[in-house]
Parts: structure tokens; C-alpha cells; sequence
């Protein structure tokens, strides 16, 4: 029973890696008041980039940074038009969705001719599992030496990366005077640019990190968690990842266990397929898939506490006139 | 006005500003002697805000120049303008609701990319701001739980804390009590002893000869006068703001009420921030007269309007109309209101009279749509709507007389016209009507006071609110006076005159005419 | 800025025109950067889309989906709500369609069937818009969100029951069973047959015509009636509708619910018209496409009939393309599908300032 939990959390850091970067991405994007949910195709556009350049390159390093160049690209995109045009932040976020998921496939055909995706990963092409130290004994102590061996150690470097962004952001947020003056322009861009602060690079600033992160998010995605680049392999990680960072009220330590919590019912999920449990019965794989949209649902509904997000998020900063 | 000494705290020379069609600034020069409290007055829309969004870097001149303590400054952004040592408190405070005293004024003067050290030196420095001009305010409050008045020092100590040597104060009073701004006053003369600039930009007469040194009058995008606050009084400005303009005469005979139509009994409206934006407000509307409200805006006036019309629904009290009782437990929305005929003509046009996307003949029926005089059995009936527009295009003399045009391309007063219009033809027993001639031309005005006096003159009841004391002088039969939610005045248009009002206004007025708001 | 000198036709025509050629310019772009030669790409996709009867037969029934979700969209759009749900809504009405089917294609005959498929379609998909509505109307919760979130979980519940209830039994494929004929929409080359006017065939079908009746039904609703004029009110000036009496809960309500009634109708055109069972997944994107074609079509329902041919025709094509030249993709359709969302909605005021800017300058000239 123990053992299953372990296993259980294991998988849930493995599948919470990717919902934790896009979710601390949105995070940046949000409180900076640019909506974002483009976050899915960055996320699929920086897998794609990663597994593309760590394929041609044989490094999985150099596919990470092609990964973060990509979605950064895609982000200026979504900058370029919410923050210089005064653009809808949803209908650019939906373009860019919708362009990423046909490029990926139209470059990856033209590209490898493997239908779209890119070769499989093998080597140094991929981040693979790092052992920490001494984990091989201690792994026969008692409850900690399995919680150490089998939970802690034996994961990939985004994995821990992903986990040292959460006090970071926080850090970054309420410690720094970028955090401060971020947080500010979400709330009311007018305080921010009569201070003598420039609303636009402030909020480009902020949309670039977004990029980074979703980058990482999805090079996590292609040369770690996976062997290379599928069609659509982003399968919809950025709305959960939206959905967290509402969850969590665009907090970094409540978006944590927010996306802990998603990736939680997903690693159930997968376990409970074909289980039937006593007195209940089998639960539907899919009623467990739900249940992130579902509680994020009765959320927005303020039925379980209530999400307020900055509040000039999604508007364009237009200087009122006199 | 200049010892040759000091060099002046501003100068400008020659600024011009234009937006679109609209010369918001033409050719304005300004002398500001340092360390003094210089008043900038100006009706509505004379041009004021622009002037000084200017100074700040908010906008930047067309032609001109600024002069900063004698040197040629160029102010593009606010940044400019704050190191050129000018802070400015808007008439809408700047602030991030959510952020607490301290992170406020540090925003944009943290001194360093860590904030720790940060926040240590600003709360030194706040604490000597705090003590050196009774500026006191809880360091570590969330803005948004303080009084007003308190966000206002907010403002200014974000100002000082950046080193402000010149402070524009842009209509501060309009948002405070009166003990807030007479405190508001005691600290800026605090301020102009240690040696600190102020513009102060309002169109209170009564602040600008009570605080200022110096003062400059606008009108029309021009500055018209200078003159040293001790060498003029209120007459003189009030004339030199409103400029030639006749004093405002409207040809109507005394009213002849014909029995009651409204009567309002402790109206009270609670906000849903829990303020109370109306209180205990009670009065009586009769047939064939005008009753004018008179007060600061934002005292309740357009509460009581929204009240009236449906928009808002009581939070107690009772309205009798049309032998309806409509209290909390029995609201009535504003279509239900519109069909016990009241009309009401808002305040604000553009935010809620007119739908400004829609053609005129569509924006002719707002709230009037479900009227079956508009609509066959499913659909609007066009050809009807387009005819009606027409003919009271012609009849009220809108131009241009096409029903096609799109509501926001007509001027101001043809706009004003379009919703009046609606509201009168609807035959009304009652008309509520806010602000009926701002941003109007001057034509337009007169042509509308008319039609006003029209309407009362064929027994209807009228309630009028202005900020415009002139209009509500010239228009009304009965004058009520609002402050801070409560009718604190009432007497007939005949008794009135600026002093009385304006006393009233502040509820500083202590005569014979007693607070009558209750007495029903 | 006086809009009042800025020509109808530059606002109506010219800047939609350019904005998307622009995206079509960035695509050529991208084929070009592939290696092929646009020019040529772009001779196969007219070919494939409009040069024959079988193309323009299938163009027609792509544009069908996507009548059905541009209106959709625009109907919300007018309200000033952005409903990003269609997807969701079209695969839940597609479920109300194959139930109507499924329950009734042995008793009845087309003639009632179809009138209730189309209830049913409207229904399920008004259904799956309620919640979000009814959340963003009482509780304030923000109808993008919510509608997104309701995408997911229509796809799961969808999965759940065509797995567990729907499939057949003994059959590993998780369709349901195919409908007797008597609950299949006539195919156009059918229906005009008899009037002596032979077409290819193609899987166009009798649902292409209600979703031009449905242009008019929208047209009608928003431009002609009292409740178009209080939902036009609500999208431009809320406060304004306040003012009129207009209860904006009450609209922001049953404009969702006839957004997603008409999503919903893409369940006749593929469960009742060519699939002839439910299925996995047949709403294949055509939600999302519809934001596109509201978007291109100016919300407007004539607008969208053009759009939707035009995307139609690239659907249609892009597989003629990929075809002729294998080393492109059908999905480089995805692509221009997502540009024109970029340049026709997100970057609209790129280029509209400049060109307005231009024509006032030109009339104080």
C-alpha cells in the first residue's frame, strides 16, 4: 500500500513538472494583466523546437534552448499584439494555439517525413533520470529510505528545475522591484506609468519569462518525459495549467499544489483504469480526468472559495484622455 | 509677480495641444513663481487637465516649451517630469488598490533591484515626511481600506517621497469631505513653507481665494488672466472664467404647480461596498414645476437619479408614484419605470444615454424598444423608427438631420438633442434629467433650457440636477442642495444666490432657511 | 479619431480585404520556406476546392460545420461573450442528434426525424452552454474560462459514454451503431436528382441548407428584432442596457443558449449526414474554426458564408494540396486558419489605424 503511494507520487511529480512551468508562466503573464491562453501552444511549440533541434543536434541541452527561443518567439506574437495593437489577449492566444498546431506538423513532416513527428531521442539527446546521491543505500531503510530513493532521486533535471521555479517566482514577485512594479501594472497599469515606469516593457518583460517557461515546459515534454516530439503531444497541459493558476489565485505556492493536485488525479487516473474498488465499484477513467476542470468550474463559481485575479487583466492600457 | 532672484518653478511658453478636431490647449503661458500656491481655474473642459497631463508627461505638447527652475526641459514621459522634480495627484488616484502605503510610494523609487533595503529607507524617510508636514498614514494599511482622504496623502507622499519640489493637485476636493479638505489645505500651506511649488487646479472659487498667492484663469483651451489672489475676488473670476457670456437667463413665467406627482420618503441607498450613498433623502415633486438639485458632484445626485429611474433598486425608504409604492421589498427595474412614464435623461450621455456604435434612429429607442410602437409581432419595425427619427430630427433641429449617421459622430448637443428628444416625445410624466447641457455648445444650451421650460409649462415635473450652479439658478422653480447623500437645503429659486448655495453645498451654511429634507 | 471620415467601404471591405491577405502572404511565406512554390500550392488548392463538382460538393460541406460555429461565435460576440465553447457544445449537440437518431431511425420516418434531430442538436448543445452562462450571468465567473474547461469535459463524458453505453457490443471501435437509412439527411446529389439536376457525389447534404436558413434566422434576430437590439445594446455599452431596463443577466443567458444551439447543429451534418452513427471526436476542430470564420466574416451572417466557403475551400484543398505535393501537409489549413485569427482579430488595429489614419487625413486635405 505504501509502495503504491510512493509510486503514485511519483508519477505525480513527473506529470505535475510540466502543468508547475506553464502554470508559474501564466503566473508572470497574468499578474502582468496579459491573459494567456496560448500557453498550450507554447508549450507545443517548445517541445516540437526541442525535440527538432536535441534530434539534429544529438543535445538535449541545445534542444532546451532552441525550446525557450521558440516559445519566446510566440510569445513577443502575443505581446506584439496585446500589448502594442491593444489586440483581444483570448483571440491572439487562440491563434497562436491554433498556429502551433499546425506548424509543428507541417515543419516535423517537412522536416523528418515521419508523419509529423521527429525521431526518437536516445543518449544525450534526452534528459535522463539523475540518481541522487546515495540513493541506492539508503533505499533499503524503512518508509524514508523509499520516500528518498524512489520519489526524490531518480527524476530528470526539469523535473527539480520546475520545483526550484516555485520559490524563485516567489521570490522574484514579492522580493524584487520587478515583482513589485509586475504586480503593480496587473493591478492598475495608470499607477505604474504615471510612477515614470513604461507599462509596455514592463508587461514584454513579463510575457518573455512566460516564454522561458513554457519552453521549458515543453522541452520537459519531448526529451525528457518522452522520446521525441508527437502530433498534439501537448494534449491540453496548458489549460490545466491555466486552470491551476487560477486555482491557486495566481499565487506561486498555491499554483504548486494546484498543479500537485492535477497532476495527483492524473497519476490516479492511470492507476485506477480497470480497478474496481470495494463498495463503489470502478470509477470511470474519465470522471477522475474531469475533475480538474470540474473544481476549477465550481471555483470561477466562487462555490469553493473565490478566484480574483489581477484586476486589469485582459484590458488594453490606453491612456485616458483628459 | 517675479523677484529676479529665484528663477520661476514653471514657465511655459506658447503650449499647444490638439486632439483630433479638438484645440485642448492653444497658446497657453504660465509664469509660477517657486514656493508658492498657484490656483489654475477653468470651467468644465476649459482645458485644465490637459494643461497639466502636459507638465506631467502624459501627453506631449504639439508646440511649446517648459521651463523648469529657469531651465528648458523636455518632458516626454512621467519619468521626465519626476526628475525634473514634479509630482501630481490626479483626480483619480494612481494607486494599486491592493498594495499597502509603503509598496505605493515605493513604485518607481525602490533604490535597488532587491526591495528589503528598499523598504527600510522609505519607511525612514516616510516617517520624517510624515512628521515634517503632518502627514501622517499608516505605513503598512492596504490603500484600498483607507478613507479617501488618506489615499489622497498617499498620493502626495508618493509625490515628496520622489523628491517633488512642484505638486499639481488636479481637482483635490472634489472626492473629500470637508474637514478633509480643509486638513488638505493646512498641509499644503505646510508644504509652501518648506519651500515646495503647488498648482492647484479646480473651479472652487472659494478654494482658490482661500489657499492661493497666485492665479490664472482658463476658458476655451486659453489662458484668459493672471492675477494676484489678494487683487481679485470671486466676482471678477467667476466673470473672467464664463467670459462675456450673459449670465444665464432663461424667459419663464413663476410656476404653477397643480398638484403632486412623486413623493420620495427616506430614501437611502447603501452601496455594495457597504457605503451609504444616499441617506434618509425626502422630497416632493408637483406637476408643472422644476426642482433643481444643486450640490459637489458626487454627493448623492446621481445615486438619486439611478434610485428614481429604476437603475438602482432602494436599500429603504419608499417612492410613491403613479399610485405605485416602490420600496426595497417592491423595486421596480427601469422599464417598469419608463411605463409609469418617467423619463430620465442621464447624466452621462456617452456612458449610458446613447449606444454610440448604433445609427441615431436605433439609438433613438434605447429603453423604449419593447415599445409596441417600434415593433410588429417579431419584428422592429424600420420604416416607423426611421420616420419618427426624422421627424424629430426636424422638430428638435439635430444635425446633421440623418438618421443613418452613427450615434458618435454627432457633435455634443446634437447628441444631447438625439436622448432629450427620446425622452420628451415619450410624453413623460416625470422627467429626471442630469446634466442636460454639459459639453453641449452654447446654442444648444439655450435651445434645450427651452424645451425645458416647455415640458414644465404643459404640467409636467421635473427634476434637474446640475453641477452647473447657473443652470440650476436659471432653470429651477425650488432648489434642493445635496451633501454627502443627504438633501441638507431647501429653498425657492427665488431666495437663491451663489453665496447661499455654495454655503449650502459645503453644508456650511448656518441661515435661516432651514435643512427642510425631512420634513415630510 | 472622427470615424465619421473614414468611408464605409474602407471599414466594411478594404481593411478585413487586407488583413487577410496579409495572412495569407505570411503563409505563402511559410510554403515557401518548405520549398514549394506558393504560387503553385495555391493553383492545386483552387483546383481542389473549386475545380471540380466533388471539390466544390466537399468544400460545401466543410463550410457547413463552419457556418454553424462562425454563427455560433459571432451570436455570442454581438453580446460582447467570447464563447470559446463551441467545440464542447457542437460534440454534446452531436450526442442529442445521434440519440434522436438512434432512438427513432426504426419507428419513424426522415420527415419527423429530422425536424427532432434538429431540436435535439439545439437543445444539447444549448444545454452544454447553460452552466457557463448561467455561471457568468449569477456568479460572475468568466465565460471563456468556463467554456474552455467545458470543452474538456464534453470530450471526457463523450469518451465515457460511447465506451460504456454507445458501442456496440462485441465491437472493440467505440461508434455506436450506424443508423437505419431512414435517420440519414438526404446528400444534395440525392435531393436534386429528381429535379433533373445531376451532381457528383459528395457528402454535401441537406444540413448545408439549414445552415443557410439559420444566416437568416441570425440576421433576422440580431438586426430586426427587439431582442437583437437588447443584445447588440449589451455588447457595446453594458451600462447603457442597464439604463434601458435591459436585464443583462437575463440575455447574457439565452444568448449562450442559441450560441450553443447552433454549435450544436454540427451534429446534423456529421452524425446525421455523413457519419450515420456517433463517433469519436467528429467535431475535428470546426469550434475553434468557427472563431476564425466569425472573425474573417465580421460576425456578420453574410460575411460568414464567405468565410466559411473560403475556409471550406481550404479544407477541401489542403487536401488536394497535400496530395499533389506530399511534403506538405493538410495541417498547413490549420496554419493560414491560425493566421487569419492573428492578423483578421488580434492585429485588427495594426494596420486599421494607419489606414483610417490615412483616409482622415486625406478628407481635411
Amino acid at each position: 500500500m505504501f509502495e503504491t503511494l510512493i509510486l503514485i507520487l511519483d508519477a505525480t511529480m513527473r506529470v505535475s513538472t510540466p502543468l508547475i512551468l506553464a502554470a508559474l508562466a501564466g503566473l508572470f503573464s497574468e499578474r502582468s494583466g496579459i491573459v494567456d491562453i496560448g500557453l498550450e501552444g507554447k508549450i507545443l511549440g517548445g517541445a516540437f523546437a526541442a525535440a527538432a533541434a536535441a534530434a539534429v543536434f544529438g543535445s538535449a541541452w541545445i534542444g532546451l534552448i532552441f525550446a525557450m527561443l521558440a516559445s519566446i518567439g510566440l510569445a513577443l506574437i502575443h505581446g506584439f499584439a496585446c500589448i502594442t495593437h491593444r489586440g483581444d489577449h483570448i483571440v491572439s492566444g487562440v491563434a497562436i494555439n491554433t498556429i502551433v498546431a499546425g506548424l509543428t506538423v507541417t515543419l516535423g513532416l517537412d522536416w523528418f517525413g515521419m508523419g509529423g513527428q521527429t525521431p526518437t531521442l536516445a543518449g544525450d539527446a534526452r534528459f535522463l533520470s539523475l540518481t541522487l546521491p546515495f540513493a541506492d543505500a539508503v533505499a533499503d531503510v524503512p518508509v524514508i529510505g523509499l520516500i528518498y530513493s524512489e520519489l526524490l532521486s531518480g527524476h530528470n533535471v526539469l523535473v527539480y528545475l520546475a520545483f526550484a521555479c516555485v520559490p524563485l517566482t516567489y521570490w522574484v514577485i514579492y522580493k524584487t522591484r520587478f515583482g513589485l512594479r509586475l504586480r503593480a501594472v496587473g493591478e492598475n497599469p495608470h499607477a505604474v506609468d504615471t510612477a515614470g515606469i513604461s507599462v509596455a516593457f514592463l508587461r514584454y518583460r513579463a510575457v518573455i519569462i512566460c516564454g522561458i517557461l513554457c519552453g521549458l515546459a515543453g522541452a520537459y515534454l519531448s526529451t525528457a518525459h518522452n522520446a521525441g516530439f508527437l502530433k498534439d503531444m501537448s494534449a491540453g497541459k496548458g489549460y490545466i495549467a491555466l486552470a491551476a493558476l487560477i486555482f491557486g489565485k495566481w499565487r506561486p505556492v498555491p499554483v504548486l499544489f494546484a498543479c500537485l493536485l492535477f497532476g495527483f488525479l492524473d497519476a490516479v487516473a492511470v492507476r485506477m483504469q480497470g480497478v474496481s474498488l470495494p463498495g463503489i465499484g470502478e470509477i470511470p477513467v474519465q470522471a477522475i480526468e474531469v475533475l480538474p476542470y470540474v473544481l476549477t468550474v465550481l471555483l470561477l463559481a466562487g462555490f469553493i472559495g473565490k478566484a480574483i485575479g489581477p484586476k486589469a487583466v485582459g484590458r488594453p492600457y490606453v491612456k485616458e484622455r483628459a | 509677480m517675479n523677484d529676479n532672484k529665484t528663477p520661476l518653478a514653471i514657465e511655459l511658453r506658447d503650449i499647444s495641444k490638439r486632439f483630433g478636431a479638438v484645440q485642448a490647449n492653444k497658446d497657453i503661458c504660465l509664469q509660477v513663481p517657486t514656493g508658492t500656491i498657484h490656483g489654475i481655474i477653468g470651467e468644465n473642459g476649459a482645458g485644465k487637465s490637459t494643461l497639466m497631463s502636459i507638465i506631467y508627461g502624459f501627453y506631449e505638447a504639439d508646440t511649446g516649451e517648459i521651463e523648469i527652475g529657469g531651465k528648458k526641459t523636455h518632458i516626454r514621459t512621467s519619468e521626465d517630469a519626476i526628475q525634473a522634480g514634479i509630482g501630481m495627484v490626479h483626480q483619480h488616484f494612481m494607486l494599486v488598490e491592493n498594495f499597502t502605503v509603503l509598496e505605493n510610494v515605493m513604485l518607481g523609487a525602490e533604490g535597488g533591484a532587491l526591495l528589503r533595503q528598499g523598504k527600510d529607507d522609505a519607511r525612514l524617510e516616510l516617517k520624517r515626511l510624515a512628521s515634517e508636514y503632518s502627514l501622517d498614514v499608516d505605513v503598512d494599511a492596504i490603500v484600498e481600506e483607507l478613507p479617501v482622504g488618506l489615499q489622497q496623502r498617499v498620493e502626495i507622499l508618493k509625490a515628496l517621497y520622489r523628491g517633488a519640489k512642484i505638486l499639481i493637485l488636479d481637482e483635490p476636493t472634489g472626492v473629500l469631505t470637508p474637514q478633509e479638505a480643509d486638513h488638505l489645505f493646512v498641509i499644503l500651506k505646510s508644504l509652501k513653507e518648506q519651500g515646495v511649488t503647488v498648482l492647484l487646479i479646480t473651479h472652487k472659487l472659494r478654494e482658490i481665494m482661500a489657499s492661493t498667492d497666485n492665479v490664472s484663469v482658463m476658458r476655451q483651451g486659453q489662458m484668459v488672466a493672471h492675477r494676484e489672489t489678494k487683487n481679485t475676488d470671486k466676482e471678477e473670476l467667476a466673470e473672467l472664467m464664463v467670459g462675456k457670456k450673459v449670465r444665464l437667463k432663461v424667459d419663464k413665467d413663476d410656476a404653477k404647480p397643480t398638484g403632486l406627482v412623486l413623493s420620495a420618503k427616506k430614501l437611502s441607498l447603501v452601496d455594495s461596498q457597504g457605503v451609504k450613498r444616499l441617506k434618509d433623502v425626502s422630497f416632493e415633486l408637483n406637476a408643472g414645476e422644476i426642482v433643481g438639485i444643486a450640490g459637489v458632484s458626487g454627493n448623492g445626485q446621481s445615486e438619486l437619479l439611478n434610485v428614481l429611474s429604476g437603475i438602482s433598486s432602494l436599500s429603504s425608504g419608499e417612492i410613491q408614484f403613479a399610485g405605485e409604492t416602490i420600496t426595497a421589498a417592491n423595486p421596480k427595474n427601469a422599464s417598469q419605470m419608463r411605463d409609469l412614464k418617467m423619463a430620465h435623461v442621464p447624466e452621462d450621455r456617452h456612458k449610458m444615454g446613447l449606444v454610440t456604435g448604433f445609427e441615431a434612429y436605433e439609438a433613438a429607442i434605447l429603453g423604449y424598444h419593447n415599445s409596441s410602437a417600434y415593433n410588429g409581432s417579431i419584428l422592429l419595425n424600420r420604416k416607423a423608427m426611421l420616420s419618427e427619427c426624422e421627424e424629430r430630427m426636424a422638430k428638435w433641429d439635430v444635425r446633421p438631420p440623418n438618421p443613418h449617421l452613427k450615434t458618435a459622430n454627432f457633435s455634443g448637443g446634437n447628441q444631447q438633442k438625439i436622448v432629450i428628444a427620446r425622452e420628451v416625445e415619450q410624453n413623460p410624466e416625470v422627467l429626471l434629467i442630469g446634466q442636460p447641457t454639459r459639453g453641449v455648445d452654447i446654442g444648444a444650451i439655450e435651445n434645450i433650457h427651452e424645451e425645458i421650460v416647455k415640458l414644465r409649462d404643459s404640467g409636467k415635473a421635473i427634476l434637474l440636477v446640475s453641477v452647473e450652479l447657473d443652470e440650476i439658478m436659471a432653470l429651477s422653480d425650488r432648489i434642493l442642495v445635496m451633501f454627502d447623500g443627504a438633501v441638507v437645503g431647501e429653498l425657492p429659486a427665488s431666495d437663491a444666490d451663489e453665496r447661499t448655495l455654495g454655503l449650502m453645498m459645503a453644508n456650511a451654511y448656518n441661515g435661516p432657511l432651514s435643512k427642510t429634507g425631512d420634513k415630510a | 479619431m472622427n470615424q465619421a471620415k473614414v468611408p464605409v467601404w474602407v471599414s466594411i471591405a478594404l481593411i478585413p480585404f487586407i488583413n487577410v491577405m496579409l495572412a495569407f502572404f505570411v503563409s505563402a511565406l511559410v510554403i515557401l520556406a518548405l520549398g514549394e512554390d506558393p504560387i503553385e500550392a495555391a493553383g492545386y488548392l483552387i483546383y481542389g476546392a473549386f475545380g471540380y463538382e466533388e471539390g466544390i460538393g466537399y468544400t460545401l460541406y466543410y463550410a457547413t460545420n463552419l457556418i454553424f460555429t462562425g454563427l455560433a461565435v459571432s451570436v455570442a460576440f454581438k453580446a460582447g461573450l467570447f464563447n470559446i465553447g463551441g467545440e464542447g457544445q457542437a460534440y454534446i449537440g452531436g450526442l442529442g442528434v445521434g440519440l434522436v437518431c438512434l432512438w427513432f431511425d426504426s419507428s419513424l420516418p426522415l420527415m419527423v426525424i429530422a425536424p427532432l434531430a434538429i431540436i435535439g442538436g439545439a437543445l444539447f448543445g444549448a444545454a452544454w452552454a447553460y452552466i457557463p452562462a448561467y455561471l457568468q450571468a449569477r456568479r460572475g465567473s468568466h465565460v471563456v474560462i468556463t467554456t474552455i474547461m467545458f470543452n474538456f469535459i464534453a470530450s471526457s463524458l463523450m469518451v465515457y459514454l460511447l465506451v460504456n453505453w454507445l458501442k456496440q457490443d462485441g465491437r472493440m471501435s467505440p461508434n455506436s451503431r450506424t443508423f437505419e437509412e431512414s435517420a440519414w439527411l438526404p446528400y444534395m446529389h440525392e435531393l436534386l436528382a429528381p429535379f433533373g439536376i445531376e451532381l457528383s457525389e459528395s457528402p454535401l447534404n441537406a444540413s448545408f441548407l439549414w445552415a443557410l436558413i439559420c444566416c437568416v434566422f441570425v440576421w433576422g434576430l440580431i438586426w430586426h428584432t427587439r431582442w437583437g437590439y437588447q443584445l447588440r445594446t449589451l455588447g457595446t455599452n453594458a451600462t447603457a442596457a442597464v439604463y434601458a431596463g435591459i436585464d443583462n443577466s437575463k440575455v447574457t443567458i439565452w444568448v449562450m443558449l442559441i450560441s450553443g444551439g447552433l454549435a450544436g447543429f454540427v451534429g446534423l451534418n456529421e452524425i446525421m449526414g455523413v457519419n450515420h452513427s456517433l463517433l469519436l471526436n467528429f467535431t475535428a476542430g470546426y469550434g475553434f474554426a468557427g472563431i476564425a470564420v466569425s472573425l474573417m466574416g465580421r460576425n456578420h451572417p453574410v460575411g460568414i458564408i464567405v468565410a466559411a466557403i473560403l475556409f471550406g475551400a481550404l479544407y477541401q484543398g489542403g487536401s488536394e494540396l497535400a496530395f499533389e505535393i506530399p511534403t506538405i501537409t493538410p495541417e498547413i489549413v490549420v496554419v493560414i486558419q491560425g493566421l487569419v485569427i492573428l492578423f483578421s482579430g488580434a492585429l485588427e488595429n495594426m494596420l486599421k489605424d494607419r489606414i483610417e489614419g490615412f483616409f482622415i487625413r486625406k478628407s481635411v486635405a
